[in-house]
């Protein structure tokens, strides 16, 4: 008998007031009884639609009836046969939008916390260390991977299943890309993401660290060294500013830079020696995931945080349960304003910020009410640091480097449904190719070129 | 053969200056005059950008100056012994094409990196005035590599302890005085000697290349931590750079924004030479 109630079972978490000072994880998971309370409001439907919202098509009600079984491994199979990353995807994947936003419980009522299960069964195999589907004998054959985050681990890890020998390249001293440098320990903790990393070491996959593609080897250089498909997942780590006065004034920070500092260069740990700039009063400008963690950051460094945001709160494109994280902490939502220009002191540091107010117009391109500033309702904040969080774009070093690769007018690599590109035997997908997006749509467009790869190679 | 990221040879330079060479055999084959890399000493430690001075083999060399914490746990490093990363090449390799008459200019440090500029010009075959400029004669270093690597050296003490007295823009406007024709100048050491080199080439109407050393940490374009307004548009020094057009670079702007860690570098300069006493005291 399914349970009725119209609400999610209730995830523990660290109250506010206590996380906003560190950075242990905020969502503390489910226990066995949440676990299997929450399981059991799954209707097993004969069409799930959740399974459609999903960009891998994990098999949810399958694995959430072997939860109802009380069939760990069973679960745990279901899930990782469609997705490689499953404690990370349970983490950060805006589930209100795929699996859970399909969900015929959220009709009436809360979905089903799909999320929320499906990091219990992952978290579950990691900590008895479960190992994952077996992979097929070696078939000799060599692909390379530009990139370690969600893209590249999961065509990594797909590619090493069939047989291949696989080579991934990344440019940092530490592998798992947007999710060691960018979301935040607190968010994601980098041992869940170093035991995903392990698990595909475990499959055979190597990993040359510090190896800056287009610097140090050029794609045409890989193949010389024979390999014989090359997957392009490189992200959008390229910041963009605003492009307004005053943004190179001392102060002044990339979302990018900031979280760097503090998660991947682990200035979070007491006595590190990465330096992080000591802030009173913080504006982050954006109001997706980045400028979240960022703000999150910031809060637990001690400051005042304020998001500012060009447009409504219905508009922010940041998962709901981080915008209900980030109140919670404190963080303060400056909504429907927008920086003109940032002003210094004597010193060349950042002491305020010139703001102009907005209100919503017609809907424009992305099908959101444009933001339209409101005349001569410009405004000061006093504030010491500004974070830029407005969106990322994909670096230009493979395809400055790559003669005949294409690109669009925004640097992103043209591929084929299939991940395919112009360059025969070069395949690409996640940001590289979309611009910035989320970590499960990468793994869906690396779980698709690896296909498309095996297929190459088995032509060829 | 040695491991992965080995110091092979170290040679302390001046009591604050040393040269390490490091095997690292892929980057020994790409690296052009002008381009870096990122080294780690320790894990956990620091990501530090630092020029190329010279490749040969496997071997790649490169020049500290020990100026906080960071580089004094990598000066802990002997010969033998493994940098956690090291990784490279990076930026874009400085333009030697195109000129045949130049002066490089290198201030204190800035020699290193000026030093393999010079050797490239002066290999393809250019005519190389060295200006090698230093506070005082007992820190003056690779005066015999300079010496190779030019057609004239001068070198400057601040102090005048050494060869001619006072700053490297006091040579060089003598040099212009006296007759000498540049087609172009580099200059390569502290911001504020860049910064006053290329107002003197301004005046004097000679295009002037200067490598920026802003604070970075990927070295990639990913953190966006180095951007110089170059002609007033923001260039990534990582990227884009090191080498920009001296006279377009927004000099105060770099020079406020290398003081951004200021004291919290001063702190750890200070925690680290109190662990070193106390462990000379212990």
């Amino acid at each position: 008998m399914a349970n009725m109630s119209l609400e999610k079972t209730k995830m523990n978490e660290q109250l506010p007031d206590i996380r906003n000072k560190n950075y242990s994880e905020v969502a503390l998971g489910y226990t066995p009884e949440q676990a299997l309370n929450e399981a059991s409001r799954c209707l097993n439907c004969k069409n799930p639609a959740c399974v459609g919202g999903c960009p891998v098509n994990v098999p949810i009600p399958n694995f959430i009836k072997k939860i109802q079984e009380g069939d760990m491994q069973g679960a745990y199979d279901e899930l990782s046969s469609a997705n490689a990353l499953p404690a990370i995807c349970g983490r950060v994947c805006p589930q209100e939008n795929q699996c859970e936003g399909k969900c015929v419980r959220g009709i009436k009522g809360e979905p089903v916390g799909i999320g929320r299960l499906e990091r219990y069964v992952a978290d579950w195999a990691l900590e008895n260390n479960v190992a994952s589907a077996k992979t097929a004998p070696s078939n000799g054959k060599k692909v390379a991977i530009i990139g370690s985050g969600p893209a590249g681990l999961t065509c990594a890890g797909e590619l090493a299943k069939k047989g291949y020998s696989v080579t991934i390249f990344e440019a940092f001293h530490v592998a798992g890309g947007v999710l060691s440098y960018g979301i935040p320990e607190f968010r994601l903790p980098k041992a869940i993401v170093q035991k995903e990393v392990d698990n595909l070491k475990k499959l055979g996959v190597d990993i040359e660290l510090n190896m800056v593609i287009g610097k140090i080897l050029s794609i045409d250089e890989i193949f010389d060294m024979g390999y014989e498909a090359v997957f392009i997942g490189t992200g959008a780590g390229l910041p963009n500013f605003m492009n307004i006065p005053g943004e190179s004034l001392v102060g002044v920070f990339s979302a990018n830079e900031y979280l760097t500092r503090i998660n991947l260069m682990k200035a979070y740990k007491e006595n590190n020696p990465t330096p992080v700039y000591k802030s009173k009063k913080v504006a982050v400008l954006g109001g997706g995931n980045v400028a979240m963690d960022a703000a999150r950051c910031a809060k637990r460094q001690g400051a005042e945080v304020h998001i500012v945001y060009r447009r409504s709160e219905a508009e922010l494109p940041a998962r709901a349960e981080e915008v209900h994280h980030a109140k919670e902490e404190g963080i303060i939502f400056d909504l429907l304003c927008n920086p003109v220009m940032i002003e210094g002191d004597e010193q060349g540091k950042v002491k305020s910020m010139k703001l102009i107010r907005m209100e919503l117009g017609e809907p424009d391109a992305s099908g959101r009410r444009r933001p339209v500033p409101i005349e001569g309702s410009e405004f000061e904040m006093d504030v010491d640091t500004v974070i830029v969080a407005i969106g990322t774009s994909p670096n230009p070093l493979i395809r400055s480097t790559t003669p005949g690769l294409d690109t669009n007018k925004w640097g992103c690599i043209t591929t084929g449904e299939d991940g395919s590109t112009s360059r025969e035997g070069v395949f690409a997908g996640g940001d590289a190719s979309t611009g910035a997006a989320t970590v499960i749509l990468a793994m869906g467009a690396g779980k698709t070129a690896a296909k498309s790869i095996d297929e190459y190679l088995q032509n060829k | 053969m040695p491991d992965k990221y080995q110091i092979v040879k170290k040679d302390v330079l001046t009591p604050d200056i040393s040269r390490i060479s490091v095997y690292a055999p892929l980057i020994a084959k790409k690296a052009k005059a002008g381009q870096f890399i990122i080294l780690r000493a320790a894990e956990d430690g620091e990501r530090i950008p630092l020029t190329v001075s010279s490749c040969e083999g496997d071997e790649v060399t490169v020049i500290y100056q020990k100026v906080g914490d960071s580089t004094m746990t990598l000066d802990e490093l002997n010969v033998g012994e493994c940098l956690a990363d090291f990784v490279g090449p990076l930026g874009m390799p400085t333009d030697i094409d195109g000129c045949d008459n130049v002066a490089v200019i290198g201030g204190g440090l800035g020699c290193a990196i000026a030093l393999p500029v010079a050797a490239a010009l002066h290999k393809r075959g250019a005519h190389v005035d060295l200006i090698g400029g230093f506070k005082t004669k007992d820190i003056v270093i690779l005066e015999k590599e300079m010496a190779e690597a030019s057609d004239n050296l001068y070198i400057c003490t601040d102090d005048g302890s050494y060869g001619f007295s006072g700053f490297v823009t006091g040579k060089l406007q003598e040099l212009l005085d006296s007759g000498v024709k540049y087609d172009r100048v580099y200059a390569i050491g502290p911001l504020l000697m860049m910064k006053f080199v290329c107002k003197l080439t301004a005046a004097a109407d000679i295009p002037t290349i200067v490598s920026m050393n802003p604070i970075m940490i990927d070295g990639t374009g990913m953190c966006g931590c180095c951007r110089v307004t170059v002609d007033g548009q923001v260039k990534f020094a990582c990227v884009d750079g090191p080498d920009f057009d001296g006279h377009k670079v927004d000099f105060d702007e770099t020079i406020a924004r290398a003081a951004t860690y200021k004291e919290f570098e001063a702190m750890r300069r200070e925690n680290h030479k109190c662990r070193l006493e106390g462990m000379g005291n212990g």
